[in-house]
């Protein structure tokens, strides 16, 4: 049986390992190791790795952080860890 | 009304903004002077973030950088950005439920020693010394372009608007400055990107007409029309790349672990009052860090493709007005070796007769858009805030660590708070005078000793911050041997090539390919195989070390919670 801390520290893991994953795969990934590969697609005028690299890994880097957010509230509350 | 008229007026009225609010959020207790009570909303801290962490090198010079970089310049765009995620993810909530007030603070308390906790001092001092003399000397040259006065006088200026407000008011005074100083830059930065993509592209948004149609009804793409005015003229394809990917890849890294270790980044997340305050703001700092960041990269392929049209084997005698008043500032230099009257700008040197300062990039944007005299006032007053902002919370990072870490929690420990706090302002004054003495008389190495400052906190606060949170068993001798290991590494790769033997700086002779300004991501990674292996062979760290790093993990602390637990 674990404790309530270390059944919601192995959840926020989870959540980390996810994130940072996506995180690694739009800037690492998309927009430097495979960026040659991705720009033989288009977005407009951008070519796809192009636009990962200076412009779409950085909106995306803000959304996960929202995201987070979001994840790690619902879980303070589940676990009744949220602050007063 | 003049340039120079709007250009006093704006710089004028912000920076009696800034005093009136330094005079306002006066610090009374050192809990004010470190982390502003611990009482700052969510939203002002985002914006205080972004402020504190762009400076007059992302307002002035990274646009300009990329534009001359083409594609490489995303390990800026990247690395400057990422590196948000690594902080609200792995360290912001946890070092707010720490509780404490600085870096050194958290690596002394965590690795329950002095020798740890001096380290960390060392560590940081150098750090911001090293980043707050680029913003003085960044002070004194907007002053010197903007307002005709020369760049000493300008430092001596920016010293006591800094001097006054950090001094006075400590992190308290500096927040609320900062929250200012973003409006103002964001606007100033905002506004000729905006006019400058409608005049190229015709779209309102820079970010989506960069990726737009020319508006010169040719229905061509900017990014096209770029492409082959690059190779037109001998230069690679602005949307390729130039430099390897194992070395964009490690200075990308290098950049965005260095931004999460950096001191004056992490102490801002201290100043919120809740763990859940220190996550979304660090969700408003990256959106505000954003909305600049992605303008950027457009404003670099605008001013790019203007340029080169403009110069395109243009006759010397029919430049337009801006090329020729910047000029007369040294930003431009035309020497017309062929002596046929038409300006050739060629990547070879011997037959190139154009040499650009990619300052003028975001400095002449709102001459080339034709934009009204104001405007100029307004990005002369962005840069100022720009390098204001970023240099006060150096220089706090550096009066916290000698008066708190180093005199009150190392030297002197029954020190009244009232002394502390006369020692805290004492320090940010004696920082003031160094920051600008190097501003005036800046070391030769400037551009070499950002690369050193970031290496440094990639490779011993972030290593040693991360473990200690994510790692129960991490202990003294695990991390002391991993910081010393990861820092004297990465000082003496960076040491050996850009300052003993700079004519060996090239990719043949660096390892596995990577440059000095990457080599930092290597530094973390031995810290941290070192500090991993050295701790399993030594003793496990006390019980209520332990036992703290279990509560740092959780927002709350639940008593009944310990005693069930089976540890």
């Amino acid at each position: 049986m674990k404790t309530k801390a270390q059944q919601y520290w192995r959840q926020n893991l989870i959540y980390l390992a996810i994130l940072l994953a996506i995180w690694f795969v739009v800037s690492f990934g998309a927009g430097i190791l495979f960026v040659d590969w991705l720009d033989q697609f288009r977005l407009g005028g951008f070519k796809l790795g192009f636009w990962f690299a200076q412009q779409g890994s950085i909106y995306v880097f803000v959304v996960l952080i929202f995201v987070y957010v979001y994840l790690m509230n619902r879980l303070d509350k589940k676990f009744d860890f949220d602050e007063v | 009304m003049g340039i120079q008229g709007w250009t006093f007026l704006i710089v004028g009225l912000t920076f009696a903004l800034y005093i009136g609010i330094a005079y306002l959020s006066r610090a009374g207790t050192t809990g004010d002077f470190y982390i502003a009570g611990g009482k700052v909303s969510p939203l002002a801290n985002g914006m205080a973030t972004a402020a504190d962490w762009m400076s007059a090198a992302s307002f002035i010079s990274m646009a300009g950088l990329i534009s001359f970089m083409g594609r490489d310049g995303s390990v800026y765009l990247m690395g400057w950005t990422g590196g948000y995620v690594l902080l609200a993810l792995l360290l912001a909530p946890y070092l707010r439920k720490f509780g404490k007030f600085t870096v050194p603070d958290f690596v002394g308390d965590r690795y329950y020693s002095r020798t740890a906790r001096l380290v960390a001092v060392v560590c940081a001092v150098f750090i911001s010394f090293t980043y707050v003399a680029g913003q003085m000397r960044g002070v004194g040259i907007v002053f010197s372009r903007f307002l005709e006065v020369d760049i000493t006088t300008g430092v001596i200026i920016g010293m006591i608007i800094v001097f006054f407000y950090a001094v006075l008011g400590g992190m308290k005074g500096i927040t609320y400055t900062q929250v200012a100083q973003y409006c103002v830059l964001i606007f100033a930065y905002l506004v000729p990107a905006i006019f400058i993509s409608i005049l190229m592209t015709g779209n309102v948004i820079p970010q989506i007409g960069f990726g737009g149609t020319l508006a010169d009804g040719s229905g061509e793409y900017l990014l096209d029309r770029l492409d082959g005015l690059s190779t037109e003229m001998g230069f690679d394809p602005y949307t390729d790349g130039s430099k390897s990917t194992i070395d964009v890849f490690f200075i990308t890294a290098a950049l965005m672990v260095g931004t999460a270790g950096l001191p004056h980044v992490i102490v801002r997340f201290f100043t919120v009052p809740k763990v859940k305050d220190a996550r979304i703001s660090a969700g408003y700092a990256l959106l505000f860090i954003a909305l600049l960041y992605t303008t950027a990269p457009a404003v670099a392929g605008f001013a790019r493709a203007n340029l080169l049209e403009t110069v395109d084997n243009a006759p010397y005698a029919e430049v337009p007005e801006w090329f020729t008043s910047w000029e007369d500032t040294g930003l431009i230099e035309f020497n017309d070796i062929d002596g046929d009257g038409n300006i050739n700008y060629t990547p070879d040197e011997s037959t190139n007769e154009l040499v650009i300062d990619p300052d003028i990039m975001v400095l002449a944007n709102p001459e080339i858009a034709q934009l009204p005299n104001w405007v100029i006032g307004l990005v002369a007053a962005g840069g100022l805030a720009a390098a204001l902002s970023t240099a006060a919370g150096l220089l706090l990072v550096i009066s916290t660590a000698v008066a708190r870490d180093l005199i009150r929690r190392t030297f002197v420990p029954d020190i009244t708070q009232q002394r502390e706090l006369l020692f805290a302002r004492v320090a940010a004054g004696g920082a003031v005078i160094v920051a600008g003495y190097f501003g005036i008389n800046p070391p030769g190495f400037v551009a070499q000793t950002v690369a050193f400052a970031f290496g440094l906190a990639a490779a011993s606060f972030f290593p040693a911050i991360l473990l200690g949170i994510f790692s129960n068993r991490m202990n003294k001798e695990g991390a002391i041997s991993g910081m010393i290991a990861g820092i004297v590494f990465t000082a003496a790769y960076i040491i050996y090539f850009a300052f003993m033997f700079p004519e060996l700086n090239n990719s043949e002779n660096w390892l596995f390919g990577i440059s000095p300004e990457g080599i930092g991501t290597l530094g973390m990674v031995i810290n941290l195989v070192t500090a991993l292996i050295i701790s399993r062979f030594t003793k496990a760290p006390p019980l209520e070390i332990r036992e703290m790093v279990e509560r740092i993990r959780v927002p709350r602390d639940l008593e009944k919670d310990s005693e069930t637990g089976e540890n």
